[in-house]
């Protein structure tokens, strides 16, 4: 058995990888020295090339591949690991993405609202998603039997995609201070042209590959461990039927004439 | 279905009734609740009327919590899930039970609850019916909910730590609307607290239906 080769790190992956890593470094070029300050919020207004698109990739790129894959996990037609994996590299990379628009969105609200959080309806639901996807990777962490933490992982995905617009629902109802003169609202884009239109579309983009690129990374991480899983579990088994072999050969050639008839078998039950 | 519930519910119910964890435990853990909280608050009147609402329904959410973990653990002796699942009882009937169960539980609780905001909180309900359809619809979404994620963390070794960060979360919307529809009930406005329920109806609905669906293959999965 080959312990390393048998997945190899595709091509294409690497591609989207590289192509993200400079998407990004041209994002962060243009939005932080060639665009101009903003003319209502100056400077403050640079975070608009990142935050929208990282919110973008948590709530619908993640989360829409999570829903989709863990609904065609438990479609039995389609049942494969592959959908399983696929689900829970799309929650763990969401998370990320979940948490780093909470903390984006902190930077851009202590100067602009003078607090570091506010109660807002749209950090407020983001937040709760954060700590639900936080539960789901709970879930998936106990050690159980593959197929069970599968389904379950599935079942739980889909609760929380049902949860969500509750959530962000009730929360809105709650409390909306978020909009009104800010850089996210509707008549945003109205005002936005040139560099800065381009700018902010080269975010999406640069962030939606980089989103794929960790997809794949963390889907191969999955498909490693459980081979490592597996040749662990392959590797005890013949241990234990080496040990069994060397205790039952030793007891058939040992010196000793008077042996009891039942002691080799007493001895491989040890 | 009916029939199958009522004989889970039934089941669980006697079994609570022999063994008072619900009475001796979770009623005691729940008014201990609202005790530390008003003593984080301080002892002005103010401050702790604009808290009562919120209060009661964080002891409620606590409380389910325990309910579902003493739900789940009814079911975790040996074989006992084997032998539900071999008895022939429909999936969505043991749910139903099992929610039934825990949610008659909860009301009870919040009665006490009730009774301990009162005179600890120094509030009176003056929109009595608001109150009661508020816990009614909240309670049939706790006990489904929580019923579910039960459920889900059934059978694992660390389904006692597990339990709370999955289901609290996901309880999020009842705590909000139970908190704002009591305080209008609190406040005498019955037309600010009814839109909250707008949010505990669709939340009920859909977690029942969900439940008496998924409830047979986490069963199976288990």
């Amino acid at each position: 058995m080959n312990p390393t080769g048998s997945v190899s790190r595709p091509r294409w992956l690497t591609v989207v990888g590289v192509l993200g890593v400079v998407a990004v470094g041209f994002t962060v070029w243009l939005g932080l020295w060639i665009t101009p300050p903003d003319a209502v919020q100056g400077n403050l207004a640079r975070l608009v090339y990142v935050h929208p698109a990282i919110a973008t990739v948590a709530l619908y790129w993640a989360g829409g591949v999570a829903v989709a894959a863990s609904l065609f996990y438990l479609w039995p037609r389609t049942r494969t690991f592959f959908w399983d994996r696929l689900a829970v590299s799309a929650v763990e990379v969401g998370a990320v993405f979940a948490a780093l628009t909470c903390v984006t969105g902190s930077i851009w609200g202590r100067p602009a609202w003078g607090v570091w959080w506010a109660w807002d309806a749209r950090l407020t639901s983001t937040a709760l998603l954060l700590l639900l996807e936080l539960g789901y990777l709970a879930l998936r962490r106990v050690p159980t039997d593959p197929a069970v933490r599968a389904r379950r992982s599935a079942v739980a995905a889909l609760l929380i995609a049902v949860d969500v617009p509750i959530v962000h629902f009730s929360v809105d109802w709650w409390q909306t201070l978020h909009q009104g003169g800010t850089v996210l609202d509707p008549g945003f884009h109205l005002h936005i042209h040139g560099s800065m239109a381009w700018t902010f579309l080269l975010g999406f983009i640069a962030f939606s590959l980089i989103f794929v690129w960790l997809l794949g990374v963390r889907y191969r991480v999955e498909v490693l461990s459980d081979q490592v899983g597996d040749q662990e579990m392959d590797v005890s088994l013949a241990e234990r039927w080496s040990e069994g072999t060397e205790l039952v050969g030793a007891a058939a050639s040992s010196p000793v004439p008077a042996a009891p008839p039942g002691g080799a078998p007493t001895m491989v039950d040890q | 279905m009916w029939r199958d519930a009522m004989l889970v519910a039934g089941k669980d119910l006697r079994i609570e009734a022999r063994s008072r964890v619900a009475l001796w435990q979770v009623v005691p853990f729940a008014v201990l609740v609202l005790v530390l909280v008003a003593f984080a608050i301080g002892p002005d009147t103010g401050p702790m009327r604009q808290a009562a609402p919120g209060v009661f329904w964080i002891a409620v959410l606590f409380s389910t919590v325990l309910t579902v973990q003493r739900s789940v653990a009814i079911e975790s002796g040996e074989g006992t899930r084997d032998g539900l699942r071999l008895s022939g009882i429909d999936p969505g009937g043991i749910f139903l039970g099992k929610a039934a169960a825990v949610g008659l539980q909860l009301l009870v609780l919040q009665l006490v609850l009730w009774a301990g905001v009162t005179i600890f909180f120094n509030v009176r309900v003056h929109v009595v019916w608001l109150a009661v359809v508020t816990s009614l619809l909240a309670t049939v979404g706790l006990a489904c909910a929580g019923v579910l994620y039960g459920a889900l963390s059934a059978g694992l070794r660390v389904r006692d730590t597990l339990l709370p960060i999955l289901v609290l979360p996901v309880l999020a919307p009842v705590l909000l609307a139970g908190s704002k529809a009591w305080q209008a009930a609190l406040n005498g406005n019955a037309s600010s607290g009814t839109g909250w329920l707008r949010i505990l109806i669709p939340f009920a609905v859909i977690y029942l239906v969900i439940g008496i669906v998924l409830y047979g293959p986490l069963q199976e999965a288990a």
